[in-house]
């Protein structure tokens, strides 16, 4: 697993060539990256190469390194609770850019403060800009799924896994 | 302070209420609470300071003043859109006072945790309200949560530890505690977080702090925690032998167990463990910690309950000291500490440790008093302490340089600075281990080298914790009794005939 600017190595014996470049970020407000780290590691296995983030990400970084490396996805993981109005404004920013305006552009984790509203909450995003919300609590195949349809030369994923939300210490 | 430390300056403050507390053989412990409404926190304050237990206060501030966003966390008390913590920074000095008058005192000390890379703003803030005690670091609070880069963390945490260190010229007695015993919270083996700890407190000390504490993060395996508190307080003692300092662990810092019984047993398991491996402090988790914020009472549930845990492994370590109960830890029987007070009987024995000064061990515990298994941490950590000291006189600079050349490296970083080569992994039994050490200057795994682990050998590292503390809960106590959600907390008589007052200052 590497990170920052740098393209991530495969799973091991993957097959690379169908593969996505998959940007792998949070939102600004955010500190969390356990569910960086873990989504990183899914997505080599099933045969992507990743460029991590990291922690923090402020909106200019996001679409200048998204427009830098043209990738064929982005993923927008967040689970302080601010996702949902943190992720209007990223893809608002990211939709702006005519060289991203069709980048397939996922979002999930916790998104919301209230446990409740995650169908309000996914409308609103879609109508934004993203073309898949997948919330703490959805169905657990939805994003590998979502992978497959867009990448079907894909590896299958493993056990039709799960993304769990993975959160951290507070301090 | 008593006891027979060298050179260690006796002090009020923060640092000299726990040093009371573990000369009266009491582990203090300490909530993480911040509300943002300024009559809310004093209240979390009062019920803090009345709970059933030695305790100390905490302001635990927003995300907003964390990063230094003030004008959003203005907007937020304006709006009334709510904060996740107390903003020091935006409330005026007059309101912290207000928050704090009557409260906070020698008897009670607060000390503000915050979580921020640059936190300058922050010290300034807490020095205007009278408070002298705060934590952090400059890798501790850059790497793990920001992306500041790691040259204007060390500055900046240069420029606030040099402001915290003055108000020592106007009688304050400021303290600062190390955050590098947790790092990622998870996964990282304890010989890098005892190095982390251990680096940052002596950075404190070149800045001109001289009340230090030592932070450790409960991990997954008690004897593999009780080895490296152990190596901690012992290499703390080495390297600051003209600082106040004690050691503080934090409860389980990672995923926590989602019920109830779970959480609890874990923080018992954290009392337990503070007081066996000789941390003086404790920073308690609640039992609503997987799923929210936890409110006033709930800490103050915790914080009785750690108490209470500890008090009771207190006497039994006694009672094992005594008679040398069959099957219980061994003790090393001789040296007691000065400092371990009346049951133990007092009088400053020889240091067991056979150090000149005496090592009287922060939880009041003899030095050396438990015979850990050496599993290679203590030297783990030298040798990292080692190769960074090496690198330059200035530690900030050494620190930098180090991050540079991989010589640090915390496992799962995604920093920019951080070199990002280092993969740990966790034994079935919860002893965490190396799998890859990249460029740190430590010896490779001995034996077969634990696999690097993938999505699903992450999650399952990720809630080790949680599962088993969560099984045990629902397979029942083996021999104590549960106590009741909500029930209050017995006290054993050694904990409440040491009355806070007695902890306080003997001068203003």
């Amino acid at each position: 697993m590497e990170q920052h600017g740098e393209t991530g190595t495969t799973g091991p014996g993957a097959v690379v060539t169908t593969g996505l470049d998959v940007v792998v970020t949070t939102v600004a407000s955010d500190s969390h990256t356990w569910n960086l780290v873990f989504l990183q590691l899914l997505l080599e296995e099933l045969g992507h190469r990743v460029t991590n983030l990291g922690a923090c990400v402020p909106d200019a970084l996001l679409v200048a390194e998204c427009a830098r490396l043209a990738p064929g996805l982005i993923v927008v993981s967040s689970v302080n609770g601010h996702g949902f109005p943190d992720g209007l404004r990223v893809a608002a920013a990211l939709r702006a850019r005519p060289e991203l305006a069709r980048t397939p552009l996922v979002i999930g984790g916790k998104l919301g403060i209230e446990g409740t509203g995650a169908d309000a909450r996914r409308r609103a995003l879609l109508a934004a800009g993203f073309d898949g919300v997948f919330e703490e609590g959805g169905s657990p195949g939805a994003f590998p799924a979502f992978l497959r349809a867009l990448a079907p030369g894909g590896r299958p994923p493993l056990d039709g896994a799960p993304v769990p939300v993975v959160s951290g210490a507070r301090r | 302070m008593t006891g027979p430390r060298t050179g260690a300056v006796a002090r009020g403050g923060f640092g000299g209420f726990v040093a009371r507390a573990r000369a009266a053989g009491t582990l203090v412990v300490q909530p993480r609470m911040g509300m943002a409404d300024p009559a809310r926190m004093r209240e979390g304050l009062r019920a803090v300071r009345d709970a059933r237990a030695v305790t100390v206060g905490t302001l635990t501030l927003d995300s907003y003043t964390r990063t230094g966003d003030l004008a959003a966390a203005r907007r937020a008390l304006a709006d009334g859109t709510g904060l996740n913590g107390y903003p020091i920074a935006t409330h005026s000095t007059a309101t912290t006072r207000a928050v704090l008058g009557g409260v906070a005192d020698g008897g009670f000390p607060v000390q503000v945790r915050h979580g921020s890379p640059a936190p300058e703003h922050i010290v300034r803030a807490l020095l205007a309200a009278g408070l002298d005690a705060t934590e952090g670091g400059p890798v501790s609070y850059c790497l793990p949560y920001s992306r500041t880069p790691l040259r204007e963390a060390v500055e900046a945490w240069r420029k606030s530890c040099e402001l915290l260190a003055s108000a020592e010229e106007f009688g304050a007695s400021p303290h600062l505690e190390t955050f590098g015993g947790c790092l990622m919270g998870q996964l990282c083996p304890p010989g890098l977080l005892v190095a982390m700890s251990v680096l940052e407190a002596l950075f404190f000390r070149q800045r001109g702090l001289r009340g230090i504490s030592l932070s450790y993060a409960q991990q997954a395996d008690p004897r593999q925690d009780e080895e490296a508190l152990t190596a901690l307080g012992r290499l703390a003692a080495e390297h600051l032998p003209d600082v106040d300092h004690h050691l503080v662990l934090y409860a389980y810092m990672g995923v926590f167990p989602a019920t109830p019984g779970g959480a609890r047993l874990l923080l018992e398991d954290a009392a337990r463990l503070a007081v066996r491996a000789g941390a003086a402090r404790l920073i308690v988790k609640t039992t609503a910690e997987a799923h929210r914020i936890p409110t006033v009472a709930e800490n103050v549930r915790a914080l009785e309950t750690a108490a209470a845990a500890a008090a009771g492994e207190h006497a039994r370590l006694a009672g094992s000291v005594r008679g040398g109960v069959r099957g219980e830890p061994v003790l090393a029987g001789s040296g007691r500490g000065g400092g371990y007070g009346g049951s133990l009987g007092t009088a400053g024995g020889a240091p067991a440790d056979g150090r000149s000064g005496g090592l009287v061990r922060a939880g009041g515990l003899p030095a050396g008093a438990l015979r850990v298994e050496d599993t290679g941490i203590e030297a783990e950590a030298r040798a990292l302490i080692g190769a960074v000291l090496d690198l330059d006189a200035d530690i900030g600079r050494a620190l930098v340089r180090a991050f540079a050349a991989g010589y640090l490296d915390v496992p799962y970083c995604l920093h920019p600075d951080n070199a990002g080569r280092t993969r740990t992994s966790l034994t079935p039994d919860g002893r965490l281990l190396w799998s890859d050490t990249g460029s740190l200057p430590i010896a490779a795994p001995r034996g077969p080298r634990p696999p690097i682990l993938g999505s699903a050998g992450l999650l399952a590292a990720l809630s080790h914790v949680r599962r088993s503390y969560d099984a045990r809960a629902a397979a029942g106590p083996p021999t104590r009794t549960p106590l009741a959600p909500g029930r209050p907390v017995p006290l054993p008589s050694r904990t409440t005939s040491t009355p806070r007052r007695e902890l306080g200052p003997t001068t203003p």
